[in-house]
């Protein structure tokens, strides 16, 4: 699961941030309203998922776990920074259209939770590939959001004019043809839920199909909420027992199979103390019940005895 | 909704009013105001109107098919959408706006939310808002054979004089089945002594425009503005056919009013406030949303509950 390839693959399709973790609404409902926008926005949000994933797991063993978050943000922040004002000098254009919404980046949710979940816990190598992962997919979504909102809402695409408007239409033979109508409520705020809802049935019937068909398209492991009680994971290298230190830091894949393999035992061990104490419980029950009876037979004998006299 | 268990002990009342009977009254009671429109503005009026009723009735038809539900267009609901969101359309708007508009109100507003019984707002005036928004310029555009220019409320609202008498009969300008009153208390009336609807709705909806317009419309208690205001646009066609509907107004007695009162007060302020001329069609969709609060409100107590405590 630590492979760069599967954390890309995991980043853009099986747990992409936007479809399927429904992550960073914020500037996905916000910036879409063109496809350029959508990936200016998820290329900016790239750059600084993968830059912080690669700090912050270099610093995870030196970062203290009570004080990580205000550590994230900080190391986030200072990427922004950075980003705003490189956008700014070399993109004014795509600096104007995004406007607030890079210096909200630094609470981009995604960016925090990957730090959170992936990058403070696993080595450099395997947190970039799963920064640009998640940031792939971010700008995948993004884009093609934008593009159907722009498309239907504008009749352009990336900036071109593709549908036959009134304004540019069609030139055919001479004869000229718009038959196309935009309906400017998708590039109003209403349009991007309608997009997004859509977008995201799509993806979820194309989940279920390949299910249908036996594909794999269980999410690997990572999106951890440390909660492994109520986990549905299967499969989690991560997966903890009863033991809650056991899981804590980058561990190995040998490793985690040794742990595994201890955990299970504990656990067989406990299930099985627990079993035989049960069984202890109860014939010791069974005894003091059957104590109880045979005193109530001999008291119904003696109160029979002194009625009888 | 037929698909609940009903768990209740014998003996049962049996009703002979049905989902369909309803729908089937509504259908009758809009069918003036739609007649009119038609004798009104002529034959694309009448195209539009079955364009739309088409597009919404066959929506139904093919979301039950896809999602593998039983047909439920006999409950003739679909048709009742279909009409009375025709009749809030321009009527020279172009065919597809109502193929669009009733799609969008079947299986957005209404199918995907449950089917009827379960729309959280009117899948007609939700359709009508959604066209308003997407296509403004067609939406707002009631230039028509005979009426050019501006419709009545919009002439109101810049302050020129406005012929009532025309506008009560409905030779105006505006979208198919608002132009006339007449033909709308007409249909109102078959509703009421078919006991589809009671006045409690409707009463408080006007009472308290008409309350806020002497308040804050400027124009004091001048009955020839006031009656202008309550015989132009779509407000008799939404206190009677929109604000009524079942599904959508709060169920208690009191809420009913309550829902009423909103309603008249978010007419007033749209109407005199806002940009646009008319605000029906906005305001009951916003009372929608706020039906379930109104109706956690206004529970009734039940019988032995509550009262002075002895």
């Amino acid at each position: 699961m630590n492979s760069g390839k599967e954390r890309l693959i995991n980043g853009i399709v099986k747990e992409n941030p936007t479809f399927v973790l429904m992550l960073g609404m914020c500037p996905t409902l916000a910036v879409t309203t063109s496809a350029i926008n959508g990936l200016g926005m998820g290329l900016t949000t790239t750059v600084v998922l993968a830059l912080s994933n690669v700090f912050i797991a270099l610093l995870r063993n030196i970062i203290p776990d009570k004080v990580r978050i205000p550590a994230f943000i900080v190391i986030i922040a200072s990427f922004v920074t950075m980003l705003e004002l490189l956008l700014e000098g070399f993109l004014p254009s795509l600096y104007g259209a995004l406007g607030i919404y890079i210096p909200l980046i630094v609470v981009n949710c995604i960016i925090l939770g990957r730090a959170e979940a992936y990058a403070s816990k696993n080595p450099v190598l395997p947190s970039f590939f799963d920064g640009l992962g998640m940031g792939l997919g971010f700008s995948i979504a993004l884009t093609c959001i934008g593009a159907v909102r722009e498309l239907l809402g504008a009749g352009d695409l990336f900036g071109f004019h593709v549908m036959p408007t009134a304004d540019h239409p069609w030139l055919l033979g001479g004869k000229e043809i718009a038959f196309f109508t935009p309906a400017s409520i998708f590039v109003l705020a209403p349009g991007a839920f309608f997009v997004l809802a859509c977008l995201t049935a799509i993806q979820n019937k194309v989940k279920l199909e390949g299910e249908k068909k036996g594909k794999d398209m269980s999410k690997i492991g990572s999106g951890c909420s440390e909660d492994c009680m109520n986990c549905g994971e299967e499969g989690c290298g991560r997966r903890k027992f009863y033991d809650t230190e056991a899981g804590e830091g980058p561990v190995g894949k040998k490793e985690e199979q040794k742990t595994e393999q201890k955990e299970a035992g504990q656990q067989k061990k406990e299930e099985k103390q627990k079993e035989t104490g049960q069984q202890k419980k109860e014939e010791k029950q069974k005894e003091s019940q059957n104590r109880s009876k045979e005193e109530n037979k001999e008291e119904k004998k003696e109160r029979e005895e002194i009625n009888n006299e | 909704m037929s698909d609940l268990m009903k768990v209740s002990s014998n003996p049962h009342i049996r009703s002979k009013v049905t989902t369909g009977n309803i729908m089937f009254c509504v259908i009758l009671a809009l069918l003036p105001a739609a007649v009119f429109g038609i004798y009104n503005f002529g034959i694309p009026a009448l195209v539009l109107i079955l364009v739309t009723v088409a597009s919404a009735v066959l929506s139904e038809t093919i979301f039950n098919k896809i999602c593998k539900k039983k047909n439920t267009i006999s409950d003739l609901s679909a048709i009742v959408t279909g009409l009375l969101l025709a009749l809030n359309l321009p009527p020279r708007a172009p065919w597809w706006i109502g193929v669009i508009g009733g799609a969008f109100a079947i299986i957005v507003v209404k199918m995907l939310f449950g089917g009827l019984g379960q729309n959280f707002m009117n899948p007609a005036l939700g359709a009508r808002c959604f066209l308003l928004i997407s296509f403004t310029s067609i939406m707002t555009n009631f230039e028509c054979d005979g009426y050019t220019g501006a419709t009545p409320l919009a002439a109101l609202k810049a302050g020129e004089n406005v012929d009532t008498m025309s506008m009560i009969i409905g030779k105006t300008a505006g979208t198919i089945g608002e132009t006339s009153m007449i033909a709308i208390l007409i249909g109102a009336c078959i509703l009421l002594f078919a006991g589809a609807i009671d006045l409690k709705i409707p009463f408080s909806y006007l009472g308290s425009f008409v309350v806020f317009l002497v308040l804050f419309s400027g124009h004091g208690f001048s009955p020839a503005y006031i009656s202008a205001q309550l015989a132009g646009g779509g407000l008799m066609l939404g206190a009677f056919f929109m604000a009524t509907d079942y599904v959508t107004r709060p169920i208690t007695k009191r809420g009913q009013y309550v829902y009423g009162i909103i309603l008249g007060i978010l007419t007033g302020i749209f109407r005199i406030y806002g940009a646009s001329a008319e605000g029906v069609s906005y305001a009951i969709i916003l009372g929608n949303l706020l039906v379930p609060l109104i109706e956690r409100v206004t529970i009734p107590k039940s019988f032995g509950k509550g009262g002075e405590k002895a």
